[in-house]
């Protein structure tokens, strides 16, 4: 967890993440788990509250189901961390912020300047998601 | 036409910021050329065979006289004179420096223009009916429609890496002249009690394994349109194969899951997405659509054309379309003169044709999927006028939806997917058939080229289709018949064992040989074969 960035103030969850299936047994007590992107985000909806971290896996950054099991656990009421893990690149950093991830794990060092210029590019966006910038039709007609 | 606000015009500059820092950071080697893929490809950037391709977007194939000046000026400073326009009514440059392609983005900029989203795995370039607005026969305009999916679709956080690309199409007509139901999403507007609303298809398309799109929901309002569409797209993302790119699409999708399991996946996501307060509101709908209102028609506009040069004559019933308004009519202007390649235009060519829009179509002109240009709103009083100085300009050939008005692929000359070369069939075959009495004679007669079995070329959709491919090391043309990508959709089959690239041009004149002797009074090409069939002409073609 060398290239760890977050954007929360509280301290990272340090307890390892279990498996979705393990997780979901009900066996464990674990308040970590972790989601590859074959995995149904939808399955953890009934058990948010038990989950202080949830790390999402990028094997491949081209792979982008993970953007979407990001959206479904905020917009069912997620508020714990929700971390990109893998192969995570700094110019794909914009929408996985909008999608709701709030901390990253990248394979490889992600430049603090170019990260910086990157998600302070944009002032404007087009549509509602998973953060909190207004779209500019709400701009448009309040 | 639509035209930007300070929003829209922001997040353009600040694309062009982007990309000339991620250009500056690859040149730099700060990142690999596999990381610089996706990011060049979302701006239509793409490594050929030769040189780079730089995509220019022309949203739903709609623009004005100073966007059309601007491509003409790229094609002129950063290209080699020409520009390309696409089969998804944008426009290509074949020649183009990494290095200049922040500077030319920043110049399309200038002109509300860009690159965004015309290449990667993302969601395409909106593409719509090159006769919006002018059309007789539409229940409404359909861009405005397509520019809220537009906006919508423009960086979208979460489907910006799907498992493969993501092409809509909106039509407001029963004609269909956008090929709209072979594409991921097509749209027709449709008037129901009064209200517009969208009949919504999915998993249309062409490529390796071409599907026509089912009918997935008969009508969606505006107001939960976004909703259904993010819908769509979230099932799509979930679920479509990312083990094999060529079974990515999200037709192979639905084909596996059947229609009716995709359509109850999405009703059950719609359930949970509508929520969310995704849907712009009906205002802006509204100031999209006061954008669109009709130009400033002149209703005193005389409905007469004085046809007594014959050869105008010959190409106003060849290439002028019936307009809405009385003493207007739409002029196509063929990118496809005999010997040449489909969908170029130089730089003076496309500098004529912004002239010409601006004095006598209303500023506008339009580019369609048979990559042709449209100037949609000329008084008939102007025809004559227009027509000499396209005449001047090399544009004048009379052979719209003709035999030689032939879709093409750039194929195995640019293209590093090709197997086989497009253009000079292409080339070969319109030499064949130049007359224009016979070509008049054939009548409505659709032929479409790929190089290779992407389908750029559209040829599961021609009429007459041909495909090239690799046989051990040598190119070799198979021929299919009977597909549509109007109304009447259908895909085209193939007839046999394939042709050289001479014996390509004798076969297609064997089926038209055919046709003629067999075709009964007003039947189309198309219609022959299908009363008669594919063996009568399999016979035909190979004795």
């Amino acid at each position: 967890m060398d290239n760890l960035l977050r954007f929360r103030d509280d301290a990272a969850h340090e307890e390892p993440a279990v498996t979705l299936d393990a997780f979901v047994d009900g066996q464990s007590n674990a308040t970590a788990v972790r989601i590859e992107p074959g995995d149904d985000a939808r399955a953890l909806i009934p058990m948010l509250d038990r989950l202080a971290l949830v790390e999402v896996g990028f094997p491949s950054f081209r792979d982008g189901r993970g953007y979407s099991s990001a959206r479904i656990l905020r917009e069912a009421g997620y508020t714990g961390e929700l971390r990109a893990a893998g192969d995570v690149l700094v110019d794909q950093m914009p929408f996985m912020r909008r999608c709701g991830f709030d901390a990253f794990a990248p394979d490889a060092p992600i430049d603090a300047d170019v990260l910086a210029r990157s998600l302070d590019r944009y002032d404007h966006v087009y549509q509602r998601a998973a953060d909190d910038a207004v779209p500019v039709w709400k701009l448009r007609h309040g | 036409m639509y035209k930007y606000d300070q929003y829209d015009q922001a997040i353009v500059d600040a694309r062009v910021g982007e990309f000339r820092d991620q250009v500056k950071r690859r040149l730099a080697g700060e990142i690999t050329e596999d990381q610089f893929k996706p990011l060049r490809l979302m701006n239509g950037l793409y490594l050929q065979l030769h040189a780079y391709m730089l995509r220019v977007a022309i949203p739903y194939g709609t623009l004005d006289s100073r966007q059309m000046r601007m491509l003409g000026h790229i094609a002129r400073t950063y290209d080699r004179g020409y520009g390309h326009f696409t089969t998804r009514q944008n426009i290509q440059y074949n020649w183009i420096k990494l290095d200049e392609t922040p500077d030319i983005l920043a110049e399309l900029a200038t002109v509300e223009m860009h690159a965004i989203q015309t290449s990667g795995n993302c969601i395409r370039n909106i593409s719509s009916d090159q006769f919006a607005g002018a059309a007789a026969d539409e229940v409404a305009d359909p861009r405005p429609w397509a520019e809220l999916i537009r906006q919508w679709s423009t960086f979208h956080p979460e489907f910006s890496y799907l498992p493969r690309k993501f092409k809509f199409a909106v039509i407001a007509s029963d004609e269909d002249r956008a090929a709209m139901r072979l594409h991921d999403i097509g749209i027709q507007l449709v008037n129901r009690d009064g209200i517009l609303g969208a009949k919504v298809f999915v998993g249309g398309g062409m490529g390796r394994t071409p599907m026509i799109g089912p009918e997935i929901k008969d009508f969606v309002t505006a107001d939960d349109l976004m909703s259904y569409l993010e819908a769509c797209l979230r099932v799509y993302n979930r679920y479509g194969r990312r083990d094999n790119m060529y079974k990515a699409r999200i037709k192979i999708l639905i084909h596996e899951l059947g229609a009716d399991e995709y359509r109850r996946q999405v009703e059950e996501e719609f359930a949970q997405v509508k929520l969310l307060g995704i849907d712009p509101p009906a205002a802006e709908l509204a100031r999209i659509t006061a954008m669109f209102a009709d130009p400033g028609f002149d209703p005193a506009a005389s409905d007469d054309i004085d046809r007594s040069d014959p050869e105008f004559a010959i190409w106003v019933d060849q290439n002028v379309k019936a307009h809405k308004q009385t003493g207007y009519a739409i002029v196509n202007i063929s990118l496809k003169p005999v010997g040449g390649i489909p969908g170029d235009a130089s730089a003076d060519q496309i500098d004529v044709m912004a002239d010409l829009a601006q004095r006598h179509s209303l500023d506008e002109l339009r580019v369609t999927h048979a990559q042709n240009i449209v100037l949609p709103h000329v008084r008939k009083a102007d025809l004559y006028t227009v027509w000499s100085a396209l005449t001047d300009a090399g544009l004048a050939s009379a052979n719209l939806d003709l035999i030689s008005d032939i879709i093409a692929c750039p194929g195995l000359d640019y293209c590093s997917l090709a197997n086989a070369r497009s253009i000079p069939v292409a080339q070969k075959i319109a030499t064949r058939f130049a007359s224009p009495e016979r070509q008049r004679d054939l009548g409505e007669l659709k032929l479409k080229i790929s190089g290779c079995i992407n389908a750029c070329g559209h040829h599961h959709a021609g009429h007459i289709g041909i495909l090239g491919v690799d046989k051990k090391g040598v190119e070799n043309y198979q021929l299919l018949l009977g597909g549509s990508g109007a109304e009447d959709v259908s895909l085209g089959k193939i007839t046999g064992p394939g042709f050289s690239e001479d014996g390509i041009v004798d076969a297609i004149e064997r089926v038209t040989d055919k046709y003629v002797a067999v075709r009964e009074e007003g039947e189309r090409f198309l219609d022959t074969y299908r009363r008669v069939g594919m063996e009568s002409f399999k016979e035909a073609i190979y004795g």
